[in-house]
């Protein structure tokens, strides 16, 4: 987890809020150390956390991990953390036909199917132990990334209604939080991304919204994220409170400094 | 895709060691447990691949992709499980010559080849690989040329002038490679021995599609399917995932795919916007990153997206890949008349670098690239029009 994150969020893993919608979207650029920001921060908070990892493999997670400060690898172990590898279970669904569902069951189907295994999947690896081991505080689902399930066929609905069912059941249910990760497609028409991102924008608490740079690529600054806390489902008269921050990514972590205060400048 | 123990190591990373082959441990960038320090491991653990190094960065394997040039742009290689995308050029020269250097490179460094195409024969596509120039003081002296971007064109072509006296007759015998990245003369064919001499299989899709084949009905077009199962036959045969443990020397398969998404393989999503394939392509590549991710293997795909309609879905295709470059020649164009361009054959474009193992990427500050095919050469240079 990034320390500089943590204080502009004016949060820390021992007192992070639960019940929580936390939308991550990037536009052109890659808003993935926030992922890894966010998978840390969960599991340095003891929390029962699981991962959907649609795009890239565990040992890239891990190893990013271990700079961090976090294991993965002893951290599924103990249970603490349950991780579906989407690529390599899009093998396994795919050149064998299973018996009983498989969470990525939609690769296999001819027409646009639904997500009602996957959240099958995610509801039983988050469902409270009642041998009572080592108690976690409260489960986290944290998927990445969305849009990966519209490039594989479903639809927007069939998505929105899955992050729906999660919603209803880690946040209400469990009282835990969940995190996804949207693209932005920007400029480009892109209308499943745009009903998908709308929708999760009006039902989320947070929203980190990681963007390029108006004026192109540049070494010093590699983007600009924005914060937005918003209190969905109330009617309030307070504006919603809004944030931007531009970050250089290091190896170890992310620096943030306000706009126009890049070290490299002043 | 196996990490390499690396030898300098980043201060406080824990040390690894090479995989032993199991069916269970040969994934993609995993780490093996914390290198035995002092002693030089010997016997089957440290295995080095041939035509393969370990990137500066973070120890993943990389392997050259034919060019030494894009190599450098990639940081160093292309990762070993990873997806190169090529999107081509409007008359598809300038990409089919980068996806035949990637093969020859493999036919050079002594790796398996998996080449598949829907409108040409594999063994014919075999034929036209660009001779290796094996010459070692030649490749010194283009190294520096390559590597310079600053170099002006006229020194670049005095200096080949000079050289054509020292060139001795091409190397025919046991190729010897412990360079990585060779360069070819685009100009001759590559010799006869070299391609009996490697291992390839071909996938020519007339051929494979022919056999009525009972599958449930799925939303892949017919021809995909089948160059999935086709790829996962190999990879479990001869081992690439390290089902095999008692292969003595790994070796990586290099996969091309020619076309990818061209109206051949029986995809429509070049013809219309809304096809009712429409999401075979990208299941395609879904299915096909998790068989990299689990082998050691590398694979180019050439697709022709100037044809596809749907911007959205370059979008879509673009994120499920991991290394995309555009090609864009001036052939036909505007520009191939245009004084200002014509030190250079086209416009190379860096579309994406993937994170790996990383939370960020070895990005090259320039963005403007300009390439020139020369006899020996495919040069990629900072285009100096827009500087």
């Amino acid at each position: 987890m990034f320390l500089e994150l943590n204080n502009l969020l004016n949060t820390t893993p021992e007192r992070a809020e639960q019940g929580k919608l936390t939308l991550l979207c990037d536009a052109k650029t890659d808003g993935s150390f926030l992922v890894h920001h966010f998978l840390s921060f969960y599991l340095k908070a003891n929390c029962k956390v699981c991962f959907v990892a649609l795009i890239q493999s565990f040992s890239h997670y891990n190893i990013v991990g271990q700079k961090l400060g976090v294991n993965l690898t002893m951290a599924r172990e103990r249970g603490q953390l349950v991780f579906l590898e989407g690529l390599k279970s899009a093998v396994d669904v795919f050149f064998q036909a299973q018996e009983k569902p498989h969470p990525l069951q939609f690769l296999r189907e001819a027409n646009a199917g639904n997500l009602k295994p996957l959240f099958e999947f995610v509801r039983e690896a988050l469902k409270p132990v009642d041998s009572g081991e080592a108690g976690w505080t409260y489960p986290v689902l944290l998927v990445d990334d969305l849009s990966v399930l519209l490039s594989l066929g479903l639809g927007a609905v069939a998505v929105l209604d899955f992050i729906h069912y999660c919603r209803a059941t880690v946040c209400w249910e469990l009282k835990g939080n969940v995190v996804v990760l949207v693209h932005d497609s920007g400029d480009v028409e892109d209308e499943e991304n745009d009903i998908l991102l709308n929708g999760l924008s009006h039902q989320s608490h947070l929203i980190l919204r990681a963007e390029g740079l108006a004026t192109g690529f540049c070494r010093d600054v590699h983007g600009q994220l924005r914060i937005l806390w918003r209190r969905p489902l109330q009617s309030t008269s307070q504006r919603d409170q809004s944030l931007t921050y531009q970050y250089k990514i290091q190896d170890r972590s992310v620096s943030f400094f306000a706009k126009g205060m890049s070290p490299a400048v002043l | 895709m196996a990490a390499v123990a690396t030898c300098g190591g980043d201060a406080g990373s824990a040390g690894s060691a090479v995989a032993t082959a199991s069916k269970s441990n040969v994934t993609s960038f995993q780490r093996r447990g914390p290198r035995v320090s002092g002693t030089n491991d010997s016997g089957p653990r440290l295995v080095s691949i041939t035509g393969t190094r370990p990137s500066v960065r973070n120890g993943q394997l990389l392997v050259s992709t034919g060019l030494p040039a894009l190599d450098q742009l990639l940081g160093g290689g292309l990762a070993v499980g990873t997806v190169l995308l090529i999107e081509e050029d409007k008359y598809n020269i300038y990409s089919s010559l980068l996806f035949k250097y990637f093969l020859a490179e493999g036919i050079v460094n002594g790796h398996t080849l998996l080449v598949a195409s829907a409108n040409e024969d594999p063994a014919n596509i075999l034929q036209e690989l660009p001779a290796p120039l094996l010459d070692d003081n030649c490749k010194k002296e283009f190294d520096e040329d390559v590597y310079n971007h600053k170099t002006p064109e006229s020194n670049i072509k005095m200096k080949i002038a000079w050289r054509y006296q020292l060139l001795p007759k091409m190397e025919i015998g046991p190729v010897s490679s412990s360079r990585f990245g060779h360069y070819y003369d685009a100009s001759k064919r590559i010799p006869q021995e070299l391609i009996e001499a490697s291992k390839w299989h071909g996938f020519f899709l007339p051929e494979k599609i022919s056999s009525t084949l009972k599958v449930e009905p799925c939303s892949l077009t017919h021809g995909y399917i089948k160059l999935l199962q086709f790829i996962q036959n190999i990879i479990c045969e001869e081992g690439f995932d390290g089902s095999n443990p008692q292969k003595k020397q790994k070796n990586i398969l290099r996969i091309g795919i020619q076309n990818l998404g061209s109206p051949l393989w029986g995809d429509d999503i070049c013809c219309t916007e809304n096809g009712d394939s429409s999401h075979s392509l990208t299941k395609f590549l879904y299915v096909l990153r998790g068989l990299l991710r689990t082998s050691l293997s590398a694979c180019i795909i050439t697709m022709p997206t100037h044809l596809i309609q749907n911007k959205a879905f370059i979008a879509h295709v673009t994120n499920l890949s991991d290394v995309v470059v555009g090609l864009e020649s001036f052939i036909g164009s505007e520009r191939e008349t245009n004084p200002l361009y014509k030190d250079y054959h086209g416009l190379i474009h860096i579309r994406q670098i993937p994170r790996l193992n990383n939370l960020f990427c070895d990005e090259s500050d320039v963005k403007d690239l300009g390439f020139k095919l020369k006899r020996k050469l495919f040069t990629i240079e900072v285009d100096s029009i827009s500087l």
